[in-house]
């Protein structure tokens, strides 16, 4: 368990794949922090015997049955690709 | 299910490397796509071979304020894979997101099951390869841990500078079968893929096509000292993309890793992948990166609830599975090893041959080499299908009993087999139309017996003084006379008679 209120900032950032200055490492840390915090706050409470919950709602088995409906054209779903070729989105070269 | 139950560990040693012996532990994660029109979480088409990105909506394309809804035939298949492979079916199961940065998925998260796997544990029958194709393999059950159900992802395709992205498989229902560190080698591991395989088949749940990725498998594949109880560090291998690269795959890096141990090195837990056209492994990551998927549970989908009624229903479409199938077919029409074997994996085939030998089944032995070996044979000469064939099991069935009955020979059965498959008449029309019956009675035959031995007179003599094969010799010459119509066992009674 986490200290209360502390964050690794270098690491959460890592996983988001984004880059942040000194500045902002410690704003967000901040902020993050304090929501951490704030959930933590549930630790405080006796949960013994209680299921843990998914959902808050009841609801269950909420399907459709196996019926194609409809496509994007290719045009369409490609539209927000930075860069396309052979109706394909061209990604820096990746070898996972 | 069998019970011969017996821990195979397979041990490798090597000359001159030290006298430690090693054995090898091995774990297989089994992809399978489950065969639906739609895809898991949209009724966007799912298939294979269409042109890129033509099987995408807002959905698989994570667009803003699109909605996964679930696919009730994919629940259906699982649950059916499950009851099958004889996993526990939960009460209920939840849906988690997966958290990861590749460009495989546009959502940057893979819907999948965490902690509630919709099936938990699960047995698997498998058959080893025996040292004679003639007979029976040892039978071993391996366990596994969990099968849940997740969206396949896109595809990449790699160039020297850049890679690009197809999202047709993207979202297409795909089950992860995972078992328990339960196998010792390629072979056993090769076991139970065929077996896996076999089954999915049988229930209709795929049609487990490895060249069009409908099943996948990667090994957890780890070397430890016999005896030591503790799993050595493992290696995950990837890309084992057929059955047999499998086989090969895990068989080189079991011996790859004995050896480094036998050298007094260590294994560094990492991601390796098969090369098959080198047959070799290579690593893929030095050292594994600390994955964080962050699983958290999806907002957007409810649990699934499965209760008696739907796991009875799923439970009544499960067809009698292969090893079952073979079993009765052992008992019931005695047929042996070697046409069971082939019968049985094609589960079309077996019901084609049943379909006649249930009619005769004294004549089953002589319908299952029909239908193994000339139905086959004949089948892949024209490239049809086993649907496509005019030789239906009511037809196979006529030809069967005239040879039984003894109007045509075996060997001129075959040739009528050949007619029937080409024209689709039945036995008796084929041999009328050929004049293929037998236009004489026995004393014509015993004439030509006769003429046989007069002619043959040296044969008669060796095979009057013990010699049983120089009857051949005289056999040949009957037939020939009869055009190929006389039935070799009489032949062969009256000759006998004749000489002595």
């Amino acid at each position: 368990m986490s200290e209360t209120g502390k964050i690794d900032i270098d690491y959460v950032a890592k996983l988001a794949r984004i880059a942040l200055s000194e500045e902002e490492k410690a704003k967000f840390s901040d902020q993050l922090g304090s929501i951490l915090g704030y959930v933590e706050k549930l630790e405080e409470l006796d949960t013994e015997g209680v299921e843990a919950t998914a959902h808050p709602y009841p609801m269950e088995n909420v399907w459709q049955e196996d019926v194609v409906s409809s496509e994007l054209p290719v045009e369409g779903a490609l539209r927000n690709a930075p860069k396309q070729r052979q109706n394909m989105i061209v990604v820096p070269k990746v070898v996972e | 299910m069998p019970t011969i139950l017996r821990t195979n560990t397979q041990s490798y040693n090597f000359e001159g490397l030290g006298k430690m012996e090693y054995e090898a532990v091995i774990g297989l994660e089994v992809h399978v796509q489950i065969k639906a029109e739609s895809k898991i979480f949209t009724r966007c088409r799912a298939g294979f071979g269409y042109e890129p990105n033509t099987l995408v909506d807002p959905v698989i394309m994570g667009l803003p304020g699109a909605l996964p809804v679930m696919n009730k035939k994919a629940l259906d298949g699982i649950i059916k894979a499950g009851l099958a492979l004889n996993c526990r079916i939960p009460e209920v199961c939840k849906w988690d997101r997966k958290n990861y940065f590749y460009p495989d998925s546009p959502n940057n998260y893979q819907i999948t099951q965490y902690d509630q796997p919709i099936c938990e544990g699960g047995l698997v029958e498998i058959e080893l390869s025996s040292d004679s194709r003639a007979s029976m393999g040892e039978h071993k059950r391996i366990q596994l841990t969990r099968i849940h159900l997740e969206n396949d992802v896109g595809k990449l395709n790699h160039f020297s500078e850049d890679s690009l992205v197809d999202y047709n498989r993207a979202g297409t229902s795909l089950m992860e079968i995972v078992t328990e560190p339960d196998m010792h080698s390629g072979e056993e591991a090769f076991a139970l893929l065929t077996a896996v395989r076999q089954i999915m088949v049988y229930c209709g749940i795929s049609d487990c096509d490895m060249e069009k990725g409908q099943m996948r498998a990667d090994a957890n594949i780890s070397v430890r000292p016999v005896g030591q109880k503790e799993l050595g560090s493992k290696i995950e291998l990837k890309n084992l993309n057929s059955i047999t690269g499998v086989k090969n795959g895990i068989e080189y890096e079991i011996k790859r890793q004995t050896r480094e141990l036998k050298k007094g090195n260590t294994i560094v837990q990492a991601t390796w992948r098969w090369d098959a056209e080198q047959g070799r492994t290579e690593s893929m990551r030095e050292k594994e990166d600390a994955h964080d998927y962050r699983y958290l549970p999806d907002p957007d989908l409810m649990p699934v609830r499965v209760d008696e009624e739907w796991k009875n229903r799923i439970q009544s479409e499960i067809p009698e599975l292969p090893f079952d199938k073979q079993r009765r077919f052992f008992e019931e029409y005695d047929l042996p090893y070697t046409i069971t074997s082939v019968l049985v994996p094609d589960r079309d085939l077996s019901d084609y041959f049943e379909a006649a030998a249930k009619q005769s089944p004294k004549m089953a032995q002589a319908i299952g080499n029909y239908v193994t070996n000339d139905l086959l044979r004949e089948l892949s000469e024209a490239g049809q299908s086993l649907a496509d064939c005019k030789v239906t099991a009511e037809h196979l069935l006529s030809l069967v009993s005239t040879v039984d009955k003894g109007t045509i020979t075996k060997q001129i059965g075959k040739d009528v087999f050949l007619e029937m498959f080409k024209s689709g008449e039945l036995a008796d029309a084929v041999i009328e139309r050929k004049g293929l019956k037998s236009d004489f009675d026995d004393d014509q035959v015993k004439a030509w017996c006769q003429e046989a031995i007069d002619e043959n007179s040296k044969s008669a003599e060796n095979f009057k003084s013990g010699n049983e094969k120089a009857l051949n010799a005289l056999l040949g010459p009957v037939m020939k006379k009869s055009r190929g119509k006389a039935n070799p066992q009489t032949v062969n009674k009256l000759l006998r008679e004749l000489i002595r």
